[in-house]
């Protein structure tokens, strides 16, 4: 595989993501003017941040005037999960240069994570190293910035005119449906899922998404507890 | 408050979230268990952000016919573990939600 075509297959792998993600993107830009960010400050929180949820809740503690301390600690237990990812692709990158290694964790979200990590398991099983994992991880990142940086501006110029309860949304979890299922092919991967799956449902309430990384490392560590003979 | 000094402290965090690991690799040497777990990350964080769509409205737990997306998604569930294909998951995953939201 060349680069481009690795590039192509995680461009074209987000896609389907895309459409769950572009109507966020402009739901963001109307509720981060009615917090009272200008325009230009609410697309710059788009290229700069580059976190979907936690662009939200920073427009809301925005809103009601919240200390700059809090709002940044809870941008960062918001955003904890991501530490996950950078865990899971660090072996895959590590004989890239710096500027790849830093393009790409300022690309790192859940989507393109999400829609990259079944090609990238492909070519380098086992975290082996691969001269096209990179790419491909870049082409979901790309097109999950593009779509989220043009979903801003579109909610910051017409936001509030848009339709929203188009249940667009609901193409986010089947997509991670789609890329989870396949994935699951043993009972210590199920186990993984089921755990981290109900973990995830029992703690919603916890502030700051911090039940979905708490409910995350419950998987990991039932995934990785269960005894190799029963995998 | 300077909203453009908040924005770059939080930019600075989100980073460094993402950067921690990658940036870290080959500076030191993670212990066994810790690499063991890794391979769980995709499942375990993906189905942690997935089932609370699928199972909670307004923060309850419904599992009758009245939650469209949990049977909707369980559809998907199934078209995703028959044919492995992601276009046709979320199709049917579509065409379900809007069926049952109709019936």
């Amino acid at each position: 595989m060349k680069a481009a075509e690795a590039f192509s297959l995680g461009l074209r792998a987000v896609m389907p993501i895309l459409v769950g993600v572009v109507p966020f993107g402009v739901i963001y830009g109307v509720v981060a003017l009615q917090s009272g960010i200008p325009a230009l400050a609410a697309m710059a929180m788009s290229a700069i941040v580059f976190a979907g949820s936690a662009q939200f809740l920073l427009a809301q503690l925005v809103g009601v005037g919240a200390p700059l301390l809090l709002i940044a600690g809870a941008v960062g237990m918001v955003n904890l999960r991501h530490a996950l990812y950078s865990a899971s692709v660090a072996p895959i990158l590590a004989h890239l240069p710096r500027r790849w290694k830093i393009l790409l964790a300022y690309l790192l979200t859940d989507e393109a994570y999400a829609a990259a990590i079944p090609h990238i398991l492909v070519v380098a099983p086992n975290s082996s190293r691969s001269a096209q994992a990179h790419w491909i991880l870049f082409g979901s990142g790309f097109g999950l910035w593009a779509g989220w940086q043009l979903a801003t501006l579109g909610g910051v110029l017409i936001g509030a005119q848009l339709p929203s309860n188009l249940d667009l949304d609901f193409a986010l979890p089947l997509t991670f449906i789609a890329i989870v299922v396949p994935l699951i092919d043993s009972r210590a991967r199920l186990l993984a899922a089921v755990t981290a799956g109900a973990a995830a449902v029992a703690m919603a309430a916890m502030p700051y998404k911090l039940g979905l990384f708490v409910a995350a490392m419950a998987g990991l560590v039932a995934g990785a507890a269960m005894p190799r003979r029963a995998k | 408050m300077n909203i453009w000094w908040l924005m770059l402290v939080c930019g600075a965090i989100t980073f460094g979230i993402r950067y921690s690991f990658i940036a870290a690799e080959g500076h030191f040497q993670p212990p066994g268990w810790f690499r063991r777990l890794l391979p769980f990350v995709p499942i375990a964080a993906l189905t942690a952000l997935t089932a609370p769509e699928l199972l909670l409205m307004q923060g309850e737990i419904i599992l009758g016919a009245g939650n469209s997306r949990l049977w909707a998604g369980l559809v998907a569930i199934i078209v995703a573990a028959v044919w492995r294909n992601t276009l046709l998951t979320i199709g049917c995953g579509f065409l379900a939600l809007f069926v049952l939201q109709r019936v």
